[in-house]
């Protein structure tokens, strides 16, 4: 596990001046372009869903990972903002108010009201910190949710638990996605041309969570999380930045909430639960807090690894046993939790650290390690 | 006010709960001057730092400082006005390189915002650049550049010491507050200390001191203030403040001095 963590940080930064090889990337553009067909060929549909999913998880995460990774703010409500995307554009694109507005339109104000949201939620709790700050905000992830629930009456927005169904689907001008598109040599089908619409999502995501992270407020919001106090007196306007922190990671939920609702085509309050947002919040922690790469890695890993264990928990009992003892859908989750203990134990830092934290804990592991912070002699 | 006054405090009180930690303090601190604050422990000092930086509040009295009164509760606002500090127990980001510290200290001066950072315009790419050169420059400055790119929490306790003042120094300040930065010090690191102390002065920098190492401040001190019990007892040249009947009370006590 040690050696396959070393790889992986030697690939993130293989030459000196820290870029990747030109190869690589072209290697990884033509392997992301080909995977949906291999996919789709090899394992079926139900695998190709499942790694659309992975991809709106993959930005779902590292939003997150601007408020819990870079700025240090514990989040546990994240998902309160994919939900406002997601009912964004099921009532601009759906039967519900007779509105289908276009997806040009929508994405955008989808990312700015969520990050309303994201301000909304930043403002009361700009001096918790820890705890205080998570109880807060999964108070507000379940008031978004509840209210989801409840606006169906007096007058009904959300339609309430049973959601809103017969949304419009991602579309450009009058192509819809929701059909297989016919390109004269080759027909896309629709899951495929969804992927590509995520890919494309997906990798905008990463190069703004890049480049964020090595800027004036990257550093700021680092610097926040490393000591307030000494942020404030190297000058930085705390609560702006925070604040700024909350409504950048919530526009990231705010885009994947809108493409959620354009691939589904159907929304209710029950996708956007506290487990959800606990579940993001594990992509980011178990991935490696704060490093994009590893934040990457465990938002892909804990969206196949559930589904893996469910494709197999069957099977093999079958094979082992000759009968089914324990249900596939809890063995999975009971697989999850165990996988779960055990990165957190043997890799707390994540799986896929920064190289600087790996250094670290090489170096906590080493006898002559100069001490961490120094204690004052008075 | 006259022109050669950078730092006018006046009459400024502090209360925690039942304990004035100051009461009605005033002192002036001249351009280009290096001046100690002294006083025993709990005495106040750290008090009306926090205080001078925005980090306090104070309940009464205000500070002036380069004919502008400082906006209190505002620490980011009296950085951008010129007042930079260091801490007593040393504040760095310990998970940030050494270069990155003194990067975050340009803060205030740095004019790019969320968007320009997102489309990396030319002027960003510009900035960062210079940015990057003059933290450098900084750190080749307080004597520390070959630690550059370790994490600050590696860093010797002098360095750390030293990598706080550029990071302070980052924000291009008119005065300087050290906070005891000869704490925990050998006597070489100290000497070391005070050479760059008296190179910030001579580049320009008015340096307010708390310390505790009465040779260093002494030695180094243009002018003195004594805090006792929150109150000012004595502010002068260093060889009239170590004769002063009130400080010698203070630090020996009342039997010492006859």
């Amino acid at each position: 596990m040690k050696m396959t963590a070393r790889f992986l940080a030697r690939l993130s930064c293989p030459k000196k001046d820290g870029r990747m090889h030109w190869w690589v990337w072209a290697l990884l553009g033509i392997l992301l372009a080909v995977m949906p067909w291999i996919v789709a060929a090899g394992f079926g549909n139900t695998w190709l869903r499942i790694l659309n999913f992975a991809l709106l998880y993959v930005m779902l995460a590292l939003g997150l990972n601007i408020v819990v990774g870079f700025a240090g703010l514990l989040d546990m409500g994240y998902i309160a903002f994919y939900a406002v995307g997601a009912y964004l554009w099921a009532l601009l694109a759906s039967p519900q108010f007779g509105l289908h507005w276009p997806m040009w339109a929508i994405l955008p104000l989808g990312a700015g009201v969520a990050g309303l949201f994201g301000l909304l939620l930043g403002a009361p709790t700009l001096k918790l910190r820890g705890d205080y700050l998570a109880i807060v905000t999964l108070g507000f992830g379940e008031i978004i949710r509840i209210f989801l629930n409840n606006l169906n009456a007096p007058v009904n927005i959300t339609n309430g638990p049973q959601g809103i169904s017969a949304i419009d689907a991602l579309h450009f001008g009058s192509v819809s996605l929701a059909r297989p598109m016919d390109l004269g040599i080759v027909t896309i089908p629709s899951l495929v041309a969804f992927y590509y619409v995520f890919l494309m999502a997906a990798t905008a995501i990463i190069g703004i969570a890049l480049r964020l992270e090595r800027s004036r407020v990257g550093r700021a919001w680092a610097a926040i999380r490393e000591d307030e106090i000494a942020a404030k007196a190297c000058g930085i306007n705390t609560r702006n930045v925070k604040l700024l922190a909350f409504a950048m990671g919530a526009t990231f939920g705010g885009v994947a909430g809108g493409l959620f609702a354009g691939f589904q085509q159907f929304v209710s309050p029950e996708s956007f639960g506290l487990l959800e947002s606990v579940m993001v919040l594990c992509m980011v922690v178990l991935g490696g807090m704060g490093h994009i790469p590893g934040v990457i890695f465990g938002a892909l890993l804990l969206t196949l690894l559930p589904e893996f264990f469910r494709q197999v928990a069957g099977p093999v009992q079958q094979a082992l046993f000759g009968k089914i003892y324990i249900d596939p859908e809890s063995l999975r989750m009971l697989l999850f939790g165990l996988s779960l203990v055990l990165v957190m134990r043997y890799r707390p830092s994540g799986l896929w650290p920064s190289p600087q934290r790996q250094r670290e804990i090489d170096d906590t592991q080493r006898v002559d390690a100069p001490a961490a912070m120094p204690v004052r002699h008075q | 006010m006259t022109a050669h006054t950078l730092l006018r405090v006046s009459q400024v009180g502090k209360a925690f709960g039942g304990v004035q930690a100051l009461k009605d303090v005033s002192m002036t601190l001249n351009r280009g001057e290096i001046y100690g604050l002294i006083g025993p422990n709990g005495a106040g000092k750290t008090t009306l730092f926090n205080c001078l930086t925005g980090l306090y509040v104070p309940d009464s009295g205000e500070f002036v400082f380069d004919d502008q009164p400082l906006i209190s509760s505002a620490p980011d606002k009296t950085v951008r006005q010129g007042v930079a500090r260091t801490f007593q127990n040393i504040r760095l980001f310990a998970n940030m390189t050494a270069l990155e510290n003194v990067m975050v200290g340009r803060h205030a001066r740095l004019r790019s915002n969320i968007i320009s950072d997102i489309l990396r315009t030319p002027f960003n790419r510009r900035e960062e650049q210079t940015t990057e050169d003059q933290a450098l420059q900084l750190m080749r400055y307080v004597g520390i550049a070959h630690r550059a790119h370790d994490l600050a929490k590696h860093l010797s306790y002098g360095d750390q010491r030293r990598l706080e003042i550029a990071r302070a120094l980052a924000t291009q300040p008119k005065l300087l507050c050290l906070d005891e930065p000869a704490a925990g010090m050998n006597a070489n690191e100290t000497d070391g200390l005070r050479q760059l102390i008296e190179m910030i002065r001579l580049d320009g920098i008015s340096v307010l001191l708390i310390e505790h190492d009465v040779q260093l401040v002494m030695g180094l001190c243009d002018r003195i203030a004594v805090l006792d019990y929150g109150e000012l007892i004595c502010e002068d040249i260093p060889s009239v403040v170590q004769k002063h009947p009130r400080v010698i009370e203070a630090y020996l006590g009342s039997g010492a001095h006859a």
